[in-house]
Parts: C-alpha cells; sequence; structure tokens
C-alpha cells in the first residue's frame, strides 16, 4: 500500500487546500503533507516488509489496464529524491509571499501526487496518465506566478512536453497490440520480441518524449526560459524532480524494451549528448543572470547522466542512478540560494552583486559547499556519481570520455566565478544593507548540506538502496 | 421506436403549448417535463418495459449501439436545455417554437441511429437538419444570423441533392433502398455495365453525409454558419446534430465499405489528414472563441473519422464515448460562451477572479476538448487512435500525424484558459444563476469521472 498513500497524500490534501483560506494554514497543512510522505517512504525502505512496496488492483477491465504499482530499488531512491525535495522547497519557501497562495500549495501537491505516480506505476496508460498530472498543474504553477515573459515562455514548456508525451502514446498503443493478450503491464512489454525496424521507430517515440522532458541537447530550448521566469519553488521541483523523470524513464522505459535499437542508436545519443555537455557548460559561464547560469548547469549535468546512460555499462549506470538523486539535492540547494539572493537583494544580475559574504556569513559558508557539490569535487555527494559515469564513459569511448570530462573542469568555472562575484570581493550599494539568512531557509540548506556531506563522505547506503 | 414517436409528438405538444402559454419560465418548464417524459419512454423500451411497436417493414431496425445511441443523445439534450434553456427561450419572439423545432430535430437524429434503408437515411437527414435551417436565423434582427441561415439552407439543400442522387445510384446498382439486405447476392446478378454505379451511388452519399459532419474539404459552411447563429443552437448543432450525422455515417459503411475496398483505404485517410488540418490550423488563427470553437469542431469531426475508417469495437465504443466526451464539453463550454458578453479570447481575460467557478469549470470543459488525461476527452481520443493501430500497425504514421494536430489544438484552448486565469481584465457576464453553477459542476464532474473511469459508461452499453 506505500506507492498508493504516496500518490494519494499529496492528491488529498492538495485537493484540500484549495478549500483553505488562511495563508499560514495552507503553508503549515503542505508542510504536514510532505512530513508524512516523507516519513512514510523512509518507513517503507527501511522498516515496513517489502510485500508493502508493491500493490495491484484493477483499473480498466475493457483496456486491461490495472492500478499496478511497485517500488524497486530506483523507485525509492527517487520516491524519496521527491518528498525530500518538497519538503525542503515548502520549508525554504516559508517566508515568501504568494498571491492566492491555497493554490499555489494546492499545485505544488498535485504535482508531487503525479511524479510519485511516474515513479512508482509499471502500468504503461497509468504512466502516461501520471506523466501528464505532473505536467498540467506545473503548467498552472508556471503560468500564474513569476516573471514578466512567464505566459509564453510557459506556453512554449507545456506545447513541447505535451508534444512529446502524445508521441509516446502513439508508442504505448502501439506496443499495448503488440503484446500477446494485449495488456499495458511493464512486465508483458519486457517480453516482447519486437523486430529490429519495429524497435527503431518505437525507441524514438518513447526517447523524444523522454528527451524533452530532461531535457538534453537539442530538445533544451524551453528549459533555460521557464526555469528563469518560473517562480523559484517551482523551479526547484522542476529541475530538482521533473528532470529526473525522463531520466528515470528512459532506464525504466526505454533500455529494457529497445534493446537492438539501443545498441543501434547509442552513438548519436551519446554524441548529442556531450554536444550538449559543452555547449551548456560554455553558455553557462557567458550567464549574468543567476537563475539561468543555474538552469543550464543543469543542462549539462543531466546530459552526463544521458550520455552514461547509453555507454551501457553498469558501472556508469550506478553513477546515473545515485547521481539522480544527488543532482536533485545539489540543484535545490542552488536554486534556494538564488531565491533567498533574489528575494533579499531584488536582482539575480550576478554583475549587480558583490561581498555578500561579509554581510551573510552563513549563506556564503552553504553556497560554498554547495558549488562544490555542483563542482563534484571529492568529499561532496556528486563526486562518486559523476566519476563512475566518467569511468563507465572512459570505457565506452575514450574521445567521449575526455570530452565529457571537461564539463568537470567547465562547472568548476562557472561556479566558482558565480560564488566570487556574488559573495566575495567589495560590497556593493545594493549588498551594502544585506543581512543574513532567516531561518527557514538555513534549516532548508541545513538539511541539503547534511545530506552533501555524509553522502560524499560515506555514499555507500546510496549504492546500496539502487542495487 | 419509442423515441421517434415520442419525439415527433412532444414536439407538436410543445408547438401547440406555445398558443397557450405565453411565459417563458413554464415554457422551458414544459419542455423539460416533455424531455423528461420522451428519456423515460426511451429507457422503458431498452429495458422492454413499454415500447409501441408499429411495422415498418424493415427501413428501421432496432439495434443496441442505436439504442444506446438514442439514450446519450437524449440525456445531452435534456441537460442541454436544463442548462441553456432560459437563452433558447430568449433567442428570438418565439420561444415555444424553437424548443418545438429542437424535438424534431432530435427525432431526425433518433432516426439516424436506427434507419435500416435509405429512403428513412434520408427522411432523418432532412428531419434533422431543416429545423436547424429555421434555429439558424432564429434570431431575425441580426444580419448576421440571417446569412448564416441563407448560407446553411443552401448548401444544406445541395448535400440532400447529393444525397439524393447517390441513393438514386445505389438503387440502379443493387435494385434496393435496403442497406443489410442482399450484400453480396446482387453483386452478380446485376449486369457488369451497372456494377459501377454502387461504389459511386456510396461514394455520393459519402460527400453528401461529408458535408453533414463537416468533414473537409466539404466544411466550408461551418465556421460561418456556427458563428451566424445564436450561440445556444450552435451548442445544439456542434453537438448532438454532429455526431447524430456520424451514427448515421457509420450505420451505412460499416456494412458498404467493402464495396469501395481500395479506394476507400486512400481515400478516408486523406479526407481525415485534411479535416485535421483544416479544423486545427484555422482555429488557431481565430479571434473570437465562438469562430475557434466553429473550427475545433471541425477538427474533432477528424478524430470522430477515425471510427468510420476502422469499425471495430474500439473504434465503435469510442465513437460513443467520443459523443459523450466531446458533447458534454462542448455544450459546457458553449454555455458559459452564451453567458459572455464579449466572444474574443479579450472577452475572457480575468474571468477567474470575477466568476471562479465559471472559469474552473471551463478549464474542465477546454482541457477535455484538446484530450489531456484525467478528462472524458482522453479517452475519447485513446478510442480513435488505439481503433486505428488495432486494424493494422501501419496506421501508426496516422495515428502520429493526428496526435501532432492534437497538439496543435492545444495552443488555441489553452489560449481561453490563459485569458481566464492569467491575464488582467474584468470579462463580463450576464447574470448567472445558481443553479447554473450546479449543473456545469456536475458536466465537469460527469467529464472527470468518465475520465477516470470511461468503463462506467460503456459497461452500460454491454449491459
Amino acid at each position: 500500500m506505500v506507492p498508493v498513500w504516496l500518490i494519494l497524500i499529496p492528491l488529498l490534501t492538495g485537493l484540500v487546500s484549495f478549500g483553505l483560506q488562511n495563508a499560514k494554514v495552507v503553508k503549515a497543512w503542505a508542510l504536514f503533507s510532505t512530513i508524512i510522505s516523507t516519513t512514510l517512504i523512509i518507513a517503507g525502505i527501511y522498516f515496513l516488509p517489502p510485500s508493502n512496496l508493491q500493490f495491484n488492483a484493477v483499473w480498466l477491465t475493457m483496456l486491461s489496464s490495472n492500478f499496478s504499482f511497485k517500488i524497486d530499488g530506483m523507485s525509492k531512491m527517487l520516491c524519496l529524491l521527491t518528498a525530500i525535495s518538497f519538503l525542503i522547497i515548502f520549508i525554504a519557501i516559508n517566508k515568501n509571499e504568494y498571491k492566492n497562495s491555497k493554490s499555489f500549495y494546492a499545485l505544488m501537491l498535485l504535482m508531487q501526487a503525479g511524479f510519485m505516480g511516474v515513479f512508482t506505476t509499471t502500468d504503461a496508460l497509468l504512466f502516461y496518465f501520471f506523466w501528464e498530472l505532473a505536467l498540467i498543474p506545473a503548467y498552472f504553477l508556471c503560468s500564474m506566478w513569476g516573471g514578466e515573459k512567464r505566459i509564453q515562455v510557459t506556453f512554449k514548456f507545456f506545447v513541447y512536453t505535451f508534444t512529446g508525451s502524445l508521441i509516446m502514446l502513439c508508442g504505448i498503443i502501439y506496443l499495448y497490440f503488440q503484446t500477446p493478450n494485449q495488456t499495458f503491464s511493464l512486465e508483458s512489454f519486457y517480453n516482447l520480441h519486437l523486430s529490429h525496424q519495429q524497435q527503431s521507430i518505437l525507441f524514438w517515440l518513447f526517447f523524444i518524449a523522454f528527451a524533452i522532458k530532461m531535457p538534453m541537447f537539442p530538445f533544451h530550448t524551453w528549459q533555460p526560459d521557464t526555469y528563469e521566469q518560473s517562480s523559484t519553488g517551482v523551479t526547484m521541483a522542476l529541475s530538482g524532480v521533473m528532470a529526473k523523470m525522463g531520466i528515470f524513464a528512459v532506464i525504466r522505459w526505454v533500455i529494457p524494451i529497445f534493446p537492438e535499437a539501443v545498441n543501434h542508436f547509442n552513438n548519436i545519443i551519446i554524441i548529442l549528448s556531450t554536444i550538449g555537455i559543452v555547449y551548456a557548460s560554455l553558455i553557462a559561464i557567458k550567464q549574468d543572470d543567476l537563475k539561468r547560469m543555474i538552469a543550464y548547469s543543469s543542462i549539462a549535468h543531466i546530459g552526463l547522466m544521458c550520455a552514461a546512460i547509453f555507454s551501457q555499462n553498469n558501472m556508469a549506470m550506478q553513477g546515473v542512478l545515485i547521481q539522480m538523486f544527488n543532482h536533485g539535492i545539489v540543484v535545490i540547494g542552488l536554486w534556494v540560494v538564488a531565491d533567498a539572493v533574489e528575494q533579499q537583494l531584488g536582482t539575480r544580475k550576478l554583475s549587480e552583486l558583490g561581498g555578500l559574504a561579509q554581510k551573510a556569513p552563513a549563506l556564503a559558508i552553504f553556497i560554498v559547499v554547495l558549488a562544490f557539490a555542483n563542482v563534484a569535487l571529492p568529499l561532496a555527494s556528486s563526486f562518486i556519481g559523476e566519476f563512475l559515469m566518467l569511468n563507465g564513459l572512459f570505457q565506452h569511448n575514450i574521445l567521449i570520455a575526455a570530452i565529457a570530462g571537461t564539463t568537470i573542469i567547465l562547472s568548476a568555472v562557472y561556479t566558482l566565478n558565480m560564488v566570487q562575484k556574488i559573495f566575495y570581493g567589495n560590497t556593493v550599494a545594493l549588498t551594502e544593507k544585506a543581512v543574513d539568512i532567516s531561518s527557514n531557509i538555513k534549516t532548508a540548506l541545513i538539511i541539503l548540506v547534511t545530506i552533501i556531506i555524509v553522502l560524499g563522505i560515506y555514499p555507500q547506503p546510496m549504492l546500496n538502496l539502487v542495487k | 421506436m419509442n423515441a421517434i414517436i415520442f419525439s415527433a409528438l412532444i414536439g407538436v405538444v410543445m408547438m401547440l403549448g406555445g398558443i397557450v402559454i405565453k411565459n417563458n419560465a413554464s415554457i422551458q418548464s414544459l419542455a423539460i417535463i416533455l424531455l423528461f417524459i420522451l428519456l423515460g419512454s426511451h429507457l422503458a423500451e431498452y429495458y422492454n418495459l413499454f415500447n409501441i411497436h408499429i411495422e415498418t417493414h424493415g427501413m428501421l431496425a432496432k439495434n443496441r449501439f442505436g439504442m444506446f445511441f438514442n439514450t446519450i443523445i437524449i440525456s445531452l439534450t435534456l441537460l442541454y436545455v436544463l442548462l441553456s434553456g432560459d437563452e433558447i427561450a430568449k433567442a428570438g419572439t418565439y420561444g415555444a417554437e424553437y424548443f418545438a423545432l429542437l424535438f424534431f430535430s432530435l427525432c431526425g437524429a433518433t432516426i439516424l441511429s436506427s434507419y435500416n434503408n435509405l429512403l428513412m437515411l434520408f427522411l432523418g437527414v432532412e428531419i434533422m437538419t431543416i429545423p436547424l435551417f429555421v434555429l439558424t436565423a432564429s434570431e431575425k434582427k441580426n444580419l448576421k444570423s440571417n446569412e448564416a441561415g441563407l448560407k446553411y439552407f443552401l448548401m444544406g439543400s445541395f448535400s440532400t441533392g447529393i444525397l439524393l442522387m447517390g441513393i438514386a445510384l445505389y438503387y440502379g446498382g443493387t435494385g434496393l433502398f435496403a442497406i443489410e439486405a442482399g450484400i453480396g447476392k446482387n453483386a452478380n446478378e446485376i449486369q457488369q455495365t451497372l456494377r459501377i454505379l454502387l461504389p459511386l451511388g456510396l461514394l455520393f452519399i459519402f460527400i453528401s453525409l461529408a458535408f453533414k459532419v463537416s468533414a473537409a474539404p466539404f466544411h466550408f459552411w461551418t465556421p460561418d454558419v456556427y458563428d451566424g447563429a445564436p450561440s445556444v443552437f450552435t451548442s445544439f448543432m456542434a453537438t448532438i446534430v454532429k455526431t447524430a450525422g456520424f451514427i448515421a455515417f457509420i450505420r451505412l459503411f460499416e456494412l458498404r465499405s467493402v464495396d469501395m475496398s481500395y479506394s476507400w483505404k486512400i481515400l478516408l485517410p486523406l479526407i481525415i489528414i485534411l479535416t485535421l488540418l483544416a479544423g486545427n490550423i484555422t482555429a488557431v488563427f481565430q479571434q473570437s472563441v465562438k469562430r475557434m470553437l466553429a473550427y475545433s469542431s471541425i477538427a474533432h469531426a477528424g478524430f470522430m473519422l477515425f471510427a468510420l475508417y476502422n469499425p471495430n469495437d474500439f473504434g465503435k465504443q469510442g465513437i460513443l464515448l467520443y459523443t459523450v466526451a466531446y458533447s458534454l464539453a462542448t455544450i459546457g463550454t458553449f454555455a458559459v460562451l452564451t453567458k459572455m458578453k464579449d466572444y474574443t479570447y479579450e472577452g475572457y481575460n480575468g474571468l477567474a477572479k470575477s466568476k471562479p467557478v465559471l472559469a474552473a469549470t471551463n478549464t474542465i470543459f477546454l482541457l477535455s476538448l484538446a484530450g489531456i488525461p484525467l478528462t472524458a476527452g482522453f479517452f475519447a481520443k485513446y478510442y480513435m487512435l488505439a481503433s486505428a493501430l488495432k486494424e493494422s500497425t501501419r496506421n501508426l504514421w496516422l495515428v502520429i500525424v493526428a496526435v501532432l494536430f492534437a497538439a496543435v489544438s492545444v495552443y488555441y484552448y489553452f489560449r481561453v484558459i490563459q485569458a481566464m486565469y492569467f491575464k488582467e481584465g474584468n470579462a463580463e457576464t450576464t447574470e448567472i444563476k445558481p443553479f447554473f453553477k450546479v449543473l456545469l459542476i456536475i458536466i465537469a464532474a460527469l467529464i472527470i469521472v468518465i475520465g477516470l473511469m470511461p468503463s462506467l459508461l460503456l459497461d452500460l452499453f454491454y449491459a
């Protein structure tokens, strides 16, 4: 029953939020909901008997689609990531004021329900449902709260991803008619024997949807605009969790179903991903807007994960699995810092900031840890993931690994440049009156930094989880 | 047979009632009571409780599919009258007559779901559409409404002519008006020279019906007529009348498409793509929501044609589901439209602030039209796509083209949502009664329930 509750708790609490009036009550309610979700998934992983991690019930008998859920290693980790992410997001944005906040929190919780569903279901039609359920609240969240150009930008994001998922739907229906007794279950998809030609077509139908969601170069154009224009709380959820949906879906719904096509096309995808890594890193260096910089940095990191998946190497795959979690944690931390800076100083331009460390020493300590994690220095959690991925890529192709490896150098350039410009040097007029971060942001960052350091020093629990 | 007889009878009652009753509110109540009687009598037949039997010599055939479809359209009409009754009565000077015409039109639709003979097809089409010509032009003082009425009448008679021509050729080819009898038998008996007449006749009938359901390239009348007609009647035309046209289509071609075999398999995908193209692309460029909905109804016709192209069980269940999903959403969104003072997108600006219930329910209707999961519209589209892939996996390309157009449709539906929620403005509406809001919420709830459990609806069909 655990997966069902993981979906129902945010879904129901989200629907209730629409009816709550007082902004304070809504915030407390949302926080309460995520605390329960987090407790539940931790209990599910470590304390409850494993039989609780599965659930099956009849849904559409005519289409033989079932409410079937299963939490395996990868799902455990991603559900944990989702629950912790939303907990941290709600803590971090607790002091922010949103107009019509009941809808904001309600939609956030609905989106969380969508994520949980995507990560746990083993039925293709249901997977498609949750895939969209996560998208619709995101559309409203990004369009209602955020920057000036948010409506157009979000629309582009929506049309892009919606087109992708519709194409995937064609693929799902096609596979449905290929299964011997016409079902949507993941297992029967795994047992299919598809011809080479079928695989090549279907592979792209699925992969494009996921590549848009990640996003992988050249399908990334919606991402920087959307991340920049959305309200930062939403961006955290999008880049921390939604981007992982793409990676997760490739691992679960593409690699095992179309092995021949993966063998056939892996080089194209690795090359595209590698181009994306270098390209996004170079653009990130040039950015003056803090949020855009983090957005491009995120493309680069996701690109590395995508390349590593298609190197079809066990070690790289291990790296991808734990890096999904670690990247989520690190990137949310960066957004929290970006939000803290913007909320207080009203700007995100690196060129307008400076010397913030003198005024906000606590924030400076946190950002340095986060920066090291973003660069993947040893002892930060991302190190082990990136190391495994690059190692795997190296075994696949030395040249590609060498080019992809520049991501570490380039990310050091833009990350440290950002830290230096905002936090060090002389204070400018704007940062003169700055004060240190409030307690809620401090709490959020303490949790994040603890996870980063603990997993950096002792990553074994994470590796065990995904085995 | 109950539905046909009762709908004609209550049409007459309604018309005569108009002489006695002058008060709009009472006319409305009368219409609603009569509709309940109609629904009751039809359900009585459905469950074999009470049936007026008339010998038609096989010209009308009672069939499950048609009966179920009748239940759907009568219920939808009931919902429609409950929702927009006062708008119907207010559309012109003769409140009662409009209801009477609606009943007559409904009578035609019920004939179309059970005809077994081309003469009945002709009668059904005519009985269904002639009242619509009047309804379209009912706003007498409005030049646009008059123009639309005339246009509809001219185009309608033109297509009727083609239909008659087709029936004549069919008769020439088979010696029969019946559609079921003697499928194989006649093919050999007929002289070689006459054999061409059957497919030709079917082609003519096809063209004429394509007119009625506004499939491209015979759709040109639709936007003008839908735009010019009073909005309440557009809603009726776009839903009940259009889907009845499809049922007529399916009844005929399910049996007879074999006669056209190869050319049929080439012709229909072409028409589907043209219809999707014409509907979706033109809808993108509209400035008025009403006109956009007219084009979107063409686009939906493109999806419904899938059921004709692939008349397997997915297609047949799908068209029922599509009828319900599409009609519920269209009736709902048109009901909101009739309350708006300004029909452009700007007219919807800020509706979420001033009328949150209207905006929220309208969002659900539009999401359903766009085919987003968790709404009935998703499964409607799903069944259509599945029907094509079930028929042959070679249809994958057609399915992909169709979903790409579905993605285009998101653009114009979401523009309304954007206007309602994200743009500043004060959308002006006419007075809205609490009952109207309750009905909108019920329709929205129905859409979501069917979106979660389409089997609830389809199980009824099998029951």
